[in-house]
C-alpha cells in the first residue's frame, strides 16, 4: 500500500489539485493537535461547573465553542450524560461516523466490523471486551451514529474527587469512556 | 444499498478487539492516505455523502478483507478515475503523464488549520417539520440499490421520536449529485426488543438519526 498511495500523491500532486504541503500539514494536524485531550477537557469542565454542563447537554457544539477549545466545531455536537441509571454508547454502524473534532481519529477496533455488528445488539457483551461491567440496574442506551450528528458521551464523575482541579479531572477522561466503551480512571489509582 | 458496510445486527465478527495505546496512524501510508482524502475532499468536486458511497460500492470481500485506509485508498482511486482527474495508466506510472484539471478550489498548507473541523450540513427548511418529540413513528421497508443513512436492523420497526436536530442535507440525494435535498432529521429510539425480538436485553434502548422520508406516523 505505501507504493501505491505515494503513486497516487504523486500524480495527483503533479496535476497541481492540492499543495504537496498541505499533506504534510494536515497529517501533522491529525497526529498532533486534533485528540481525545480536547474531548477530557471538556468533560473536565462539565464535571466542575454545572453551568456549563447544563450548556453542554443543552448544545455541545456552542459550549464547546465557547470554551474555546476549538478553533470551530462540525454541526450538531451531542453531548450524552451517563447516569446511575443509564450508561451511553455510541457507535456507527453503517461508516465510522466519530466525533473527531474532540476525539481525534476514531480506533481501529471502532471502525471494525466486531464493534460495528455488536454494538446495537449484544452492548452488554461488547463492554465485556473491553473489561467493563455496569453496575446492576444500570439500562444501556445505543446511539448510531447514521447522519452528520456526532456523539460524545459525558462519564460520571468519579467518587473521591472532590475539590480536583479541571487539569487533574481531566486525566481521568479516556477516550473509551467518552465513547461508552469505558469509564474513566480510578482516581485512587490515578493520584 | 443492501451492501456489507450495513452491519449493524450482523453474527460472526468475533469480539472487539481494543488495541492498548493504540497510535493515531500504524504506518505512514495510512497517514497520508487519509490527507491524500482531506485535500482531495476539500477540492469540492465531490460530496461526503459520495464518498461513503464509494466505500459501499467496493466488493464486499475487498470490503471485507480491507484495512480502512486501504478502503480509503481504493476509493480515492476510483474516485479520480471515474471523475477524469487521473487515468489508471498515470497511478501505474506513478507520475501524471496529462495536465490536471482546473478545480474550484485547491489546498494550501496555510488553510489546513481551517480545514480540520467538518463543514456544516444543517440547512434552511423549506417545510415545517411533520414530526414532534413524543410522536409515534414506523421507519419505512426501503431497499434503494444506491445510498442511504437507514439501516437494515431499523427498517419497518416502531419507534418514538425523541429529538428534532434540525435541517440537513439528505444523503440519498446528495450521494446522487442531485444536490442537498434537506430534510428534517429526527433521532429515533426504538426498544431492543422492537428490532431484535424476545432474546433482546429488556432494558436496551437503540436510536438512529432518521431523516424524514424515511419516516411515517405509527
Amino acid at each position: 500500500m505505501q507504493l501505491r498511495v505515494r503513486a497516487l500523491e504523486t500524480v495527483l500532486g503533479e496535476k497541481g489539485y492540492f499543495d504537496p504541503a498541505a499533506i504534510d500539514a494536515l497529517i501533522q494536524a491529525y497526529e498532533t493537535k486534533v485528540g481525545p485531550h480536547i474531548g477530557a477537557r471538556v468533560v473536565a469542565k462539565a464535571w466542575s461547573d454545572p453551568v456549563f454542563k447544563q450548556a453542554l447537554i443543552a448544545d455541545a457544539t456552542k459550549a464547546v465553542l465557547n470554551m474555546g477549545a476549538l478553533n470551530r466545531v462540525g454541526d450538531h455536537l451531542i453531548a450524552v450524560e451517563n447516569t446511575p441509571k443509564q450508561h451511553n454508547m455510541i457507535v456507527c454502524t453503517l461508516c465510522s461516523c466519530y466525533p473527531w473534532e474532540v476525539l481525534g481519529l476514531p480506533p481501529v477496533w471502532y471502525k471494525s466490523a466486531p464493534y460495528r455488528s455488536r454494538a446495537v445488539n449484544d452492548p452488554r457483551g461488547v463492554l465485556k471486551d473491553f473489561g467493563v461491567t455496569l453496575a446492576p440496574g444500570t439500562d444501556i442506551r445505543v446511539w448510531d451514529s447514521t447522519a452528520e450528528t456526532r456523539f460524545i458521551v459525558l462519564p460520571m464523575r468519579p467518587a473521591g474527587t472532590e475539590g480536583w482541579s479541571e487539569e487533574k479531572l481531566a486525566a481521568l477522561v479516556t477516550r473509551d469512556s467518552m465513547i461508552g466503551t469505558g469509564l474513566p480512571k480510578d482516581p485512587k489509582a490515578a493520584a | 444499498m443492501d451492501g456489507i458496510h450495513d452491519m449493524g445486527g450482523m453474527h460472526g465478527f468475533g469480539k472487539v478487539e481494543p488495541e492498548p495505546n493504540e497510535p493515531v496512524f500504524h504506518s505512514e501510508w495510512e497517514a497520508r492516505c487519509l490527507a491524500l482524502n482531506r485535500a482531495m475532499g476539500y477540492a469540492g468536486i465531490w460530496t461526503i455523502d459520495q464518498t461513503r458511497a464509494g466505500i459501499e460500492e467496493l466488493p464486499p470481500d475487498l470490503y471485507l478483507s480491507s484495512s480502512y485506509y486501504k478502503k480509503w485508498a481504493l476509493r480515492l482511486e476510483n474516485l479520480v478515475i471515474e471523475r477524469g482527474l487521473a487515468d489508471a495508466d498515470e497511478i501505474a506510472a506513478g507520475h501524471a503523464l496529462r495536465p490536471g484539471k482546473t478545480l474550484k478550489r485547491k489546498l494550501a498548507a496555510v488553510d489546513v488549520p481551517n480545514t480540520i473541523s467538518r463543514g456544516s450540513y444543517a440547512r434552511p427548511a423549506r417545510a415545517p417539520a411533520r414530526f414532534k418529540a413524543g410522536d409515534r413513528v414506523r421507519t419505512k421497508n426501503i431497499h434503494p440499490v444506491t445510498h442511504t443513512r437507514l439501516p437494515r436492523y431499523a427498517r419497518d420497526k416502531v419507534g418514538v421520536i425523541e429529538a428534532l436536530r434540525g435541517c440537513h442535507v439528505y444523503p440519498d440525494t446528495a450521494a446522487l449529485g442531485q444536490g442537498d435535498d434537506p430534510q428534517w432529521l429526527y433521532t429515533v429510539v426504538f426498544d431492543g426488543r422492537e428490532l431484535w425480538g424476545e432474546s433482546a436485553e429488556p432494558s436496551l434502548k437503540v436510536s438512529i438519526e432518521a431523516f424524514e422520508p424515511y419516516l411515517e406516523p405509527a
